[in-house]
């Protein structure tokens, strides 16, 4: 049996979200940030980020810069008569954070409110949307672009080459198979993967069918789930989708 | 027999009623009929709490300006197990970028990057996609940048009544003693 080590970093929602992270995790105090020692973490959790080939938003250096620039003018001496009274270096800084955090406990709260389809459901969800008509056992949990990517390898794996006839000539296009989908998914509630790529004669129209599968999802006009205890692939009408085209 | 019949008649268009039903639109139904408004409110109270009273599977909620029946969310998970589970969470990112909208709007994406740190480009998208949060307008500076605000479909998301609702949050009422005001 071969063991697998998986090292597990805390997300983090951007460069004060870690800042934020290293306060408390050192218990310091934000109005009283020891400056060297927290800029000199954050630092080191870059280069831990960048080795595991994280994507780096660039607003983590921006940050980093920052917390360097206000180290640089907490080393320099303070002439008292210059200015009756200077302004603390870090004190952008600290206003940006309370922000932020304020921010974050209202999304919290927001968060822990009773959410419609979450804790709180209305009325009419169709007899088609119960899992006992699905007939079926397990969660059905939603799958992106890679799982469908999968799905597809598998479908055009299992034809045989005499399966697979190519007629000449044949215009489709992805406008065409989106409304034929679209109409088709609209009849049924939801199909499975299998059921629709059954349909499909040639590779070229299986290619479209997938194509117009991702431009619905894309679309939200269908979602595409999958049981956690089986691996077939569902997809849902969804409604007539929104344009997304800016 | 007269606040009887009326708390029938309300009841039942709320039933029927696919979104949440609107005071305006109840009044417009019922006003010409010769209700009065006063005895309407009333009524819609007393249907409301009678609902609060039985302790029973739902509730007659006030939502985004309307009345809509909502199960209670202690039965949340007999629900779930009855239907397939669809609904997508909303994630973290997304969460903190609808709060900022929520408290401050109208709000433009500048000022929403510069309380999160990070640009909200993407979020700010799948927000609108999700219809949670709407353009207001132009805000009157160089550049015009557009402004955001929630939605009547977030008030029905996180069961508020309209927006004054909102959870009161400490840290955010202790800012606006800080700062100043906004620019």
């Amino acid at each position: 049996m071969t063991m697998q080590y998986e090292v597990r970093l805390p997300v983090f929602e951007g460069p004060l979200d870690l800042l934020l992270y290293l306060i408390r995790k050192n218990e310091l105090d934000i109005y009283n940030i020891p400056v060297s020692e927290i800029t000199e973490q954050y630092l080191k959790y870059i280069e831990l980020m960048k080795s595991l080939n994280l994507d780096l938003a660039g607003e983590y250096l921006v940050l980093a810069a920052t917390l360097l620039h206000i180290k640089s003018r907490m080393l320099l001496p303070h002439y008292e008569d210059e200015e009756d009274e200077e302004e603390d270096p870090r004190e952008e800084l600290v206003q940006q954070l309370l922000t932020y955090q304020a921010f974050r406990e209202a999304a919290r709260a927001l968060d822990s409110r009773p959410r419609l389809e979450r804790e709180v459901f209305t009325r009419g969800f169709k007899e088609s949307e119960t899992k006992e008509n699905q007939g079926e056992l397990g969660d059905w949990v939603e799958i992106g672009l890679f799982e469908l990517l999968d799905a597809f390898q598998r479908v055009l794996h299992r034809l045989k080459p005499g399966e697979i006839m190519e007629i000449e000539g044949e215009t489709i296009t992805l406008a065409q198979k989106i409304a034929e989908l679209g109409e088709t998914l609209k009849k049924f509630g939801s199909l499975t993967f299998e059921e629709l790529f059954s349909g499909p004669r040639s590779r070229r129209e299986m290619i479209y069918m997938f194509l117009a599968i991702l431009e619905m999802m894309r679309r939200k006009m269908v979602s595409a789930y999958q049981l956690t205890t089986f691996s077939s692939i569902r997809l849902f009408y969804e409604g007539e989708g929104i344009d997304v085209n800016e | 027999m007269l606040t009887n019949n009326l708390k029938n008649i309300l009841e039942s268009i709320i039933f029927a009623s696919e979104s949440p039903l609107s005071l305006d639109k109840i009044y417009a139904l019922l006003v010409p009929e010769g209700f009065d408004k006063k005895e309407i409110s009333r009524a819609l109270r007393e249907l409301k709490e009678e609902y609060r009273l039985r302790q029973g599977g739902f509730l007659l909620a006030e939502v985004a300006g309307g009345f809509q029946f909502r199960t209670r969310p202690e039965y949340a998970t007999w629900i779930k197990k009855m239907r397939s589970a669809r609904s997508s969470p909303i994630t973290q990112a997304a969460l903190e970028t609808l709060a900022i909208i929520a408290y401050r709007q109208p709000v433009i994406k500048m000022e929403i990057d510069k309380i999160r740190g990070v640009d909200s480009g993407g979020v700010i998208r799948s927000l609108m996609e999700r219809r949670l949060i709407r353009i207001l307008g132009r805000k009157d500076v160089p550049g015009r940048p557009i402004m955001y605000g929630t939605t009547k479909h977030f008030l029905e998301m996180f069961n508020l009544k309209d927006l004054s609702e909102l959870p009161t949050v400490k840290e955010l009422k202790d800012l606006e003693g800080h700062e100043g005001s906004p620019k």
